[in-house]
């Protein structure tokens, strides 16, 4: 009898299960689909936003949805173009140091005029003390605005006026070429005086949003999803061809990939690098262009790297193909300099790299002889501790891996690894407590100085303790003192040069950026400062 | 009774005390701070940061004012979010964490409690090994793997379920992440189940309700399932705390908006606020969730008594 009773529990058991089972199939049936013509994409912008108030926003996510909703006086444009944007069009004092944007008949997404006033109070909201925008100093060109933010000086001080409401004039510090450029820049976009005066938290809520540019908030689902739809309101709307995008906030890349793969993405980026070969060789993967830089910094205060034999040394005994091709993959190219391509040069159509070329010449036999006269003959005499220290990720992992194999090959010295969490690994590099250090440097705007104002003596990222007297002169005294092109951009390559022939850095790559998106969508604009543009994007 | 609970409540508020007050701590002796960017912030920039956040204050300033809005359940605004306070945080994410982690007990629990009385019944039979197989599996692939595997297979391969997101909680999106919650512990429950079930059944009254004649499922129901039910309910207090909290890998994976995920990127932000809310959160969790247990014992032993007294 008991036998019969526990058959009985066996059957009620698979019953169950049989029950369960039914219940999950019968959810998984497909939605009706959605009727045709109306355009709709989507696309993981990477994590929840910081914020999407473009005066106090960072970081990647935000930059890709806050182009799709906001609009500065410029747009970059396909080629990397500076475009009239909500200014149709500005003049330049002789000096350089006066700019005058005359601005369209623009509206805001809620039907209000965009007005010269607004720019002014936008810019100056970004660089008041109180707001504490982190970017603030991407204002410090305008006169005065530095002294503003650091509390030194007050808010009517600063260079900015409103000739009229169309009519806004800007005075620079300093001549700046790229200013014009950088009003395309997050931190310049304006945001509606009459919204933000009324309600201090209107960048909180979707139904409180206003914006100006190609799309407008429809809604923001923390850690979920932020959908814009089309702007009717946009100067530009009849351009606009999609109704409706969602950006989604995955953090987990591998996620997102498989995502996209199963059709419930249409675009994603930060592709894990286990699937780049896969999606390289089945040909899915875009690779887009990338201002950045991928670097090893050198302590140059401490032994063995104040010496710079030691340092060229090890630059010159490395193999960057190899390591692009094995390692990272994705299409980057091998860094023979600091400053990536893409940025602007003397004469149109050449590029700062190409009239820069290349400062460092892989050779291993003229690397040991380097070393030798260090006082290190194969490798003798190396100290033991030397580390490369990296923040904990699987690609600085096996990218610190490859290059310890080169140098213990290539010069027979012994390097350790060393890894910690990021804010750590941070602050230890800040605090030069470290001999080797993995490093990335991504450009704001389209020109060299974006890379070349880092290593002047004492700068904030800095970070190898390495001061040249010749590098400081032609980036402080002479580059950052003229608006005259024919000036700034052989100052700048007298720079580079400097900091190559010191070498306080090892470069090592110039990045791309790798991602994937449906073939029928098209028009995508991917700029080489990063963020995907949706103005002009189709869905076929 | 009322005694003990007093007694209970009080220790739990210390408990509470001491583990805040550790991990604020622990928190400020890391390396690093919020602002730690790549790209340093120019020093007047970090200057008005701090201020905005009150970071300039000396710590013990800020560790009153802390205990005075904790006091209050005002777990202040987050670092790492514009104008959201902690506590809108926990409001957006708990209930989703929770829904998830609402099935994945059901599923856990019932599964466990099946799984673990059929293995003990058909001890040492082919039954028992099926059910000892599940079990180490659960036990032994990490949540990672799990997670990733459901999402490859069901999600992707098959299309079974969306692979990710929230989807507003559509049924069909909760069905992977549930059952990767719900793996570690249907083994451990299926496992505890087993071994207090076999021990029960080889008790003497046990023997006596059989030779009484009573039927199979009154001896299983009534008398050996409530003796062989403890074990289990003393595993239940940590495991409502920890599924009701999330699984970080669990929500990364899937994209679920819960707070799970905030447990780590607090720390790798190093925002302060999050990081000493979801501890006060967890913790609270936890203690209230064993006394919940203590209670339930009473109810399902009627020997076990709470009293204040020691050795009662």
């Amino acid at each position: 009898m008991f036998k019969i009773k526990k058959k009985r529990i066996l059957t009620v058991a698979v019953a169950m299960l049989l029950v369960v089972s039914v219940m999950l199939t019968g959810c998984s049936s497909n939605q009706p689909a959605a009727p045709a013509k109306v355009m709709k994409t989507s696309f993981n912008a990477g994590a929840e936003p910081k914020t999407l108030d473009p005066a106090i926003s960072t970081g990647v996510p935000e930059s890709h949805i806050q182009t799709a909703l906001f609009e500065g006086l410029t747009r970059i444009g396909e080629g990397e173009k500076v475009l009239p944007g909500i200014a149709e069009s500005w003049t330049q004092s002789a000096d350089g140091t006066v700019i005058t944007f005359k601005l369209r008949d623009a509206k805001w997404s809620n039907g209000d005029p965009i007005t010269a006033e607004d720019f002014k109070y936008s810019w100056l909201r970004a660089l008041s003390p109180e707001m504490a925008s982190e970017y603030s100093y991407q204002l410090y060109y305008i006169k005065g605005a530095e002294d503003y933010n650091a509390k030194k000086g007050s808010a009517d001080a600063v260079g900015i006026k409103v000739v009229d409401p169309k009519t806004l004039e800007v005075t620079l510090a300093a001549p700046t070429p790229y200013f014009i450029a950088l009003t395309a820049f997050h931190t310049l976009y304006p945001v509606s005086k009459k919204a933000s005066e009324a309600n201090k938290d209107w960048s909180l809520k979707a139904d409180t949003f206003v914006s100006d540019g190609p799309f407008k908030m429809q809604e923001w689902k923390h850690n979920d999803q932020v959908v814009v739809v089309k702007n009717e309101n946009y100067w530009d709307a009849k351009s606009v061809k999609l109704s409706e995008v969602t950006f989604k906030l995955l953090e987990d890349n591998k996620a997102a990939l498989t995502a996209f793969e199963s059709g419930q993405l249409d675009a994603t980026e930060n592709i894990p690098i286990e699937d780049i070969g896969r999606l390289q060789a089945s040909k899915v993967l875009k690779v887009a262009p990338y201002i950045g830089t991928s670097y090893y910094r050198f302590n140059v205060t401490k032994k063995p790297f104040d010496n710079v034999k030691v340092r060229k040394a090890l630059a010159m005994a490395i193999d960057r193909q190899m390591l692009i091709d094995k390692v990272v993959k994705g299409g980057q190219k091998p860094a023979y300099a600091f400053t990536p391509p893409g940025m602007v040069d003397l004469e149109p159509g050449k590029d700062f790299r190409t009239v820069g070329g290349d400062y460092i010449k892989e050779d291993v036999a003229a690397a040991k002889a380097l070393l030798a006269e260090a006082g290190y003959p194969d490798g003798k005499n190396w100290p033991a501790d030397v580390a490369i220290l990296y923040n904990t990720s699987s690609i600085n992992k096996l990218l610190a891996e490859a290059i310890q194999n080169m140098w213990k090959t290539n010069l027979g010295i012994d390097i350790q690894l060393h890894n910690e969490e990021w804010a750590v690994y941070l602050e230890n590099q800040k605090k030069l407590n470290y001999n080797i250090s993995r490093a990335a440097w991504i450009g704001d705007y389209a020109d060299a100085m974006t890379f070349m104002d880092m290593f002047v003596t004492g700068g904030g990222n800095n970070q190898t303790g390495w001061s040249n007297a010749e590098y400081d002169k032609q980036i402080k005294e002479i580059a950052n003192k003229s608006g005259d092109q024919k000036v700034r951009i052989p100052a700048m390559h007298a720079a580079e040069k400097a900091l190559m022939d010191d070498m306080p850095i090892m470069p090592i790559y110039y990045y791309t950026l790798p991602w994937v998106i449906k073939d029928n969508i098209k028009g995508v604009f991917r700029s080489s400062l990063g963020p995907i543009d949706y103005k002009f994007a189709t869905v076929e | 009774m009322a005694k003990y609970l007093l007694q209970r409540i009080a220790s739990a508020l210390l408990v509470l005390f001491l583990v805040v007050s550790l991990t604020f701590v622990l928190m400020h002796s890391i390396p690093g701070g919020p602002f730690s960017r790549e790209k340093q912030v120019p020093p007047a920039v970090l200057i008005n940061l701090e201020e905005r956040y009150h970071m300039n204050d000396p710590l013990s300033k800020q560790y009153i004012d802390y205990m005075k809005n904790v006091a209050q359940f005002n777990l202040g605004p987050t670092f790492r979010y514009e104008g959201r306070t902690v506590n809108d945080l926990i409001k957006d994410g708990l209930p989703k964490t929770a829904t998830i982690g609402f099935i994945a007990t059901i599923f856990a629990l019932g599964g466990g409690l099946l799984l673990g009385t059929i293995a003990a019944l058909w001890h040492n039979k082919t039954p028992d090994t099926l059910a000892t197989f599940i079990a180490t599996i659960g036990v032994s692939v990490p949540s990672f793997v799990m997670a990733t595997f459901l999402q490859y297979y069901l999600g992707y391969k098959l299309g079974l379920f969306p692979p990710v997101g929230w989807n507003n909680g559509a049924f069909k999106n909760l069905v992977l992440p549930s059952i990767a919650l719900g793996a570690f512990p249907i083994a451990q429950i299926t496992r505890l189940m087993r071994t207090s079930m076999l021990d029960v059944l080889s008790q003497d009254y046990i023997r006596t309700a059989k030779s009484k004649g009573l039927p199979g499922y009154v001896i299983i129901g009534r008398h050996a399932m409530r003796n062989a039910l403890l074990p289990v309910i003393t595993y239940l207090g940590p495991f409502f705390a920890y599924i009701l909290t999330g699984n970080f890998i669990v929500e990364f994976v899937f994209g679920i908006p819960g707070i799970g995920q905030f447990f780590v990127t607090s720390i790798t932000n190093r925002d302060y606020s999050t990081i000493m809310g979801m501890t006060v959160l967890f913790c609270s969790l936890l203690v209230v969730f064993n006394l919940l247990v203590d209670i339930a014992y009473t109810f399902i032993d009627p020997r076990i008594k709470l009293t204040g007294q020691k050795g009662a």
